[in-house]
């Protein structure tokens, strides 16, 4: 059966089984890296994507169900040369061991700062109440996740930006 | 015979200057035939890290004519940050920029064979390795430079992949070497550069690997992609001692996509197109399959009297003086449970049987060598047809399921040759068949003299050995289950300084009479194997646990007590850090606060580590909730703060959740604990406010590793915290909310 969905932007066609987890057809379909398989039961985050602006596990949602949906995913923050806010923040902040966990972390605060620009402690920690780290990466990840919003609020001010360049 | 042939192939085949390679190596050889039978020749001179084994230069360093610049090391990163900080100490002694170093990890076809990379032990054997084997080329390069310029070494200096003379003339590295130049043994002694000249090292590179992995590039081995691939997954049997007494296989090669069923004994798997394809075949395989199970697994709830009597032989660790029970008398048990390495991501491996018979494997394993063995045995194919890469997986704290996925995709690709294979475990998998972290028990008596010191200590502990790595192919789980089966090697009791089971077994405290046993239990119900730290984390939480109520019991502070029974100034200093940086004199706890202390010795000869917390207990529900850490670690000369940093920061927090939370759950039959939600882990929600790690530098000393120092000392520091706040010590791992509330209510 053919689907289409729109995934980072662009719009793609997959003839696929639409029982088929949208995690499976984003990899293997896609050839996407980033929302990884964890444990298929909607348990650790690894595979979150955000879709419609909310976060969901993608591991968990039939690519039935995404049809006409916009799906993000961390390839659509930005790229190994150009990393949007979110990356630049896990960089500087070194927010990462394995690393495994991370993209799915990240998509989870991606839905939460699109709603939430300047969150609480307390509110990044629930908005990551389903992802899992094993390497105990949690400190550098709040940390960073903190860190992206001031980077987004600092991104999303170019008039004081220009004012200052001028 | 057997090295020199190795080195023969591995060169020839990969590094392509092969030709002159053999020449060399056999004109050696023939060299020796003529003459008298020649005297036995003097041992080698001891090398430095793992230079001892690879003792060649260019095993370790390339420097090609277009000035390229090679590294290789047999460790893998794991996550932990190796690759960065090898890399560090690579650029410093070769005067190069990291950025310019081409890096090659742990490869069978490329890079000297350094086991496993295990045991915290990367920066002592390959950093130690790479940094001498850089420093010798250094100075074969500025001699050679010598010649060319006709000045003395001192009018030279290297720099950005150059040689400067001090009349401004300059000659590349790729322009000196030439030949056979750094095909050369290593010398025992390195001239490495001052601490006070670092430009790289003792600096907080950031890692190279981040940036793929927070952008979505090709980071793992699950995300590598050849041409044809298939998916395949493996079913495995519903309990350890399963066997496969029907199987009805139709259903599943009916279904889309798929291109092979296939059955070898008690191993079945599938194999399909496409990934989600392979995962319902697999669904369809396991319906059709029906299984004999039969009840070997112990009974959990009795489970220190069913370790006792699996005791078969006991080792003696460290005796001194004589046992006594006079004076005050402080008596435990304590237990740890079975605990799993619960990588987030299950494991992965991609495997293909080429045209010309040789296997490729590419495995987040932690020994590439040890794995292509027991392939190749499991397989009977030679070792040099089989090829293993080593590419990044989730983190993996120790031996779990990568080498058997390794093994799954191994024995699938043999069976349809040609085709790229990926095999990656589901998660109730991972759960269910990674090996343990072995369960443990542990007694102490310890007595007190008049003075308040420690006068005698009697420990005693039970368990399995914690290491059943591959190197046979009956360490790798489709070997046992295939017909052909090959079985476990059995385990034997050994006692070195390092440690096993045993590890941090001995305290490192002034004690005078003392006698530390371990009782050994060869039988393994349950599969165990390397979890971070082995008996360490046990260890250390009971020897912790128990220097803290002889401090009770002497009426001294804790901090106090244990500086009173340490002479070695490196344990003093970082005890004396963590105390002063958490404020410990001034510690003023609110109620159902409380703090805790601990401090070890990595093995009693790597890192030290200690460590202050402060935990909240509810005593309603029973919850805890580790709320500040402040940490001191010592881990040698620093190559990477930030990397020490992360480490420390990740075992202290996975530390926190073993021993809050995990404990494998099994009935007399079959694993239970097969998801997260049977085995739960830390979750955000319970993530302490602060985690400090303060470290010393010890410019010029040894590296000491430091991925494991942190998980004993920090079990410890939760129990005395829990102890601190609550009046009641806790013996049992994980302090679960039912033990809390328990051990309170019993107020």
């Amino acid at each position: 059966m053919s689907i289409s969905l729109t995934v980072n932007g662009s719009p793609h066609q997959v003839d696929v089984d639409p029982a088929t987890p949208l995690l499976y057809v984003l990899r293997d379909d896609l050839a996407l890296n980033g929302a990884k398989y964890g444990c298929g039961l909607g348990q650790c985050g690894s595979c979150t994507v955000v879709m419609d602006g909310e976060a969901v596990l993608s591991c968990m949602v039939p690519v039935m169900l995404v049809e006409g949906r916009e799906i993000t995913t961390i390839e659509g923050l930005g790229t190994i040369d150009e990393p949007g806010p979110l990356q630049q923040a896990f960089i500087e902040l070194q927010a990462a061991q394995c690393g495994y966990c991370i993209p799915g972390m990240m998509m989870s605060a991606h839905a939460l700062l699109r709603r939430k620009p300047r969150p609480s402690d307390a509110e990044i920690r629930e908005a990551l109440t389903t992802n899992l780290c094993r390497c105990g990466t949690h400190m550098r990840i709040l940390a960073a996740i903190r860190r992206a919003g001031e980077l987004m609020q600092a991104a999303s001010l170019p008039e004081a930006d220009e004012g200052r360049a001028g | 015979m057997g090295i020199l042939q190795h080195e023969i192939t591995r060169r020839t085949v990969i590094v392509g200057t092969g030709g002159l390679v053999v020449s060399f190596s056999l004109g050696r050889a023939f060299a020796q035939a003529p003459a008298t039978p020649p005297a036995p020749p003097a041992p080698p001179a001891s090398l430095p890290g793992s230079l001892d084994d690879d003792r060649f230069l260019d095993s370790w360093i390339r420097i090609d004519p277009d000035n390229s610049v090679t590294v290789f090391t047999g460790k893998a990163e794991l996550g932990q940050g190796i690759r960065t900080a090898l890399l560090q100490v690579a650029a410093e002694e070769l005067e190069v920029d990291p950025a310019e170093i081409e890096f090659v990890t742990a490869d069978t076809g490329r890079t000297p064979n350094e086991g496993f990379t295990a045991g915290s032990q990367s920066m002592q054997n390959s950093g130690t390795a790479i940094r001498n084997a850089a420093a010798q080329v250094r100075a074969l390069l500025l001699a050679e430079a010598t010649k060319r310029f006709g000045v003395a070494v001192a009018e030279l200096r290297a720099e950005n992949k150059s040689v400067l003379a001090k009349d401004g003339r300059r000659v590349s590295y790729g322009e000196l070497v030439s030949g056979q130049m750094l095909h050369v043994e290593a010398q025992p002694q390195s001239s490495l550069k001052q601490p006070g000249t670092f430009r790289v090292m003792g600096k907080p590179l950031p890692r190279v690997d981040i940036p793929a992995k927070v952008t979505g590039q090709p980071a793992y081995v699950h995300d590598l992609r050849l041409d044809g691939m298939l998916h395949a997954r493996v079913v495995r049997p519903p309990s350890p001692a399963a066997t496969l007494t029907e199987l009805d296989q139709g259903a599943a090669e009916r279904m889309p996509g798929v291109v092979s069923v296939m059955r070898d004994g008690n191993f079945l798997a599938v194999v399909a197109e496409k990934e989600f394809q392979a995962v319902s075949a697999m669904r369809a395989l396991a319906a059709g399959a029906r299984w004999q199970e039969r009840d070997t697994l112990p009974d959990q709830t009795t489970l220190p009297a069913v370790l006792q009597g699996l005791e078969r032989e006991v080792g003696t660790v460290a005796e001194a003086g004589a046992l006594s029970s006079d004076g005050k008398v402080f008596e435990a048990t304590y237990t740890r449970p079975y605990q799993i390495h619960g990588s987030i991501g299950p494991s992965c491996a991609v495997a293909q049987m080429k045209a010309d018979g040789t296997l490729d494997v590419w495995s987040h394993t932690q020994g590439v060598f040890p794995d292509r063995e027991a392939i190749a045995e499991m397989l009977a194919m030679p070792e040099e047809k089989v090829h293993v890469i080593h590419m990044e997986g989730s983190g993996c704290y120790g031996h779990n399921g990568a080498d058997d996925a390794a093994a799954d995709a191994a024995l699938i690709a043999s069976k349809i040759p040609g085709k790229p294979v990926r095999v990656q475990w589901m998660r109730e998998q991972e759960h269910s068949w990674e090996p343990y972290g072995p369960a443990m028990l542990m007694k102490v008596s310890a007595t007190l003299d008049d003075q308040g010191r420690i006068a005698s200590w009697a420990y005693d502990l039970w368990s399995n050995t914690h290491s059943t790595r591959p190197g046979g192919a009956g360490a790798l789980l489709a070997a046992r289950h295939k017909a052909q089966a090959f079985q476990p090697e059995p385990a034997e009791l050994r006692i070195s300084p390092s440690g096993n089971g045993d590890r941090n077994a001995n305290p490192l405290y002034t004690i005078p009479n003392k006698r530390v046993l371990w009782h050994f239990l060869p039988d393994m119900p349950l599969r165990v194997s390397a979890l971070r730290a082995l008996g360490g984390y046990a260890n250390v939480f009971a020897i912790e646990s128990t220097i803290d109520e002889l401090a009770l019991m002497a009426e001294v502070d804790p901090v106090e007590f244990r500086l009173s029974h340490m002479e070695d100034p490196r344990a003093r200093a970082v005890i004396e850090l963590a105390a002063e940086r958490f404020g410990w004199d001034k510690a003023q706890m609110p109620r159902n606060r409380g703090r805790g202390f601990a401090f070890a010795r990595y093995k009693n000869l790597a890192a030290y580590l200690a460590v202050a917390m402060e935990a909240e207990v509810e005593p309603e529900t029973g919850r805890v909730r580790v709320a500040r850490v402040v940490s001191a670690i010592d881990s040698g000369e620093i190559v990477n703060p930030d990397g020490i940093r992360n480490q420390t920061e990740g075992g202290i927090l996975q530390s926190i959740s073993w021993t809050l939370y995990e404990a494998v759950a099994f009935d007399r039959t079959r694993i239970t604990s097969t998801d997260w939600s049977s085995y739960p882990i830390l979750r955000f929600a319970s993530v302490p406010d602060s985690v400090e790690v303060h470290i010393v530098d010890r410019p010029g000393e040894p590296f000491l590793g430091t991925g494991e120092a942190a998980q004993g000392p920090a079990a410890a520091a939760v129990a005395n915290a829990i102890r601190n706040a609550t009046g009641k010590r806790l013996y049992d791992l994980p302090f679960t909310r039912d033990r809390i509330r328990n051990a309170i209510g019993g107020a």
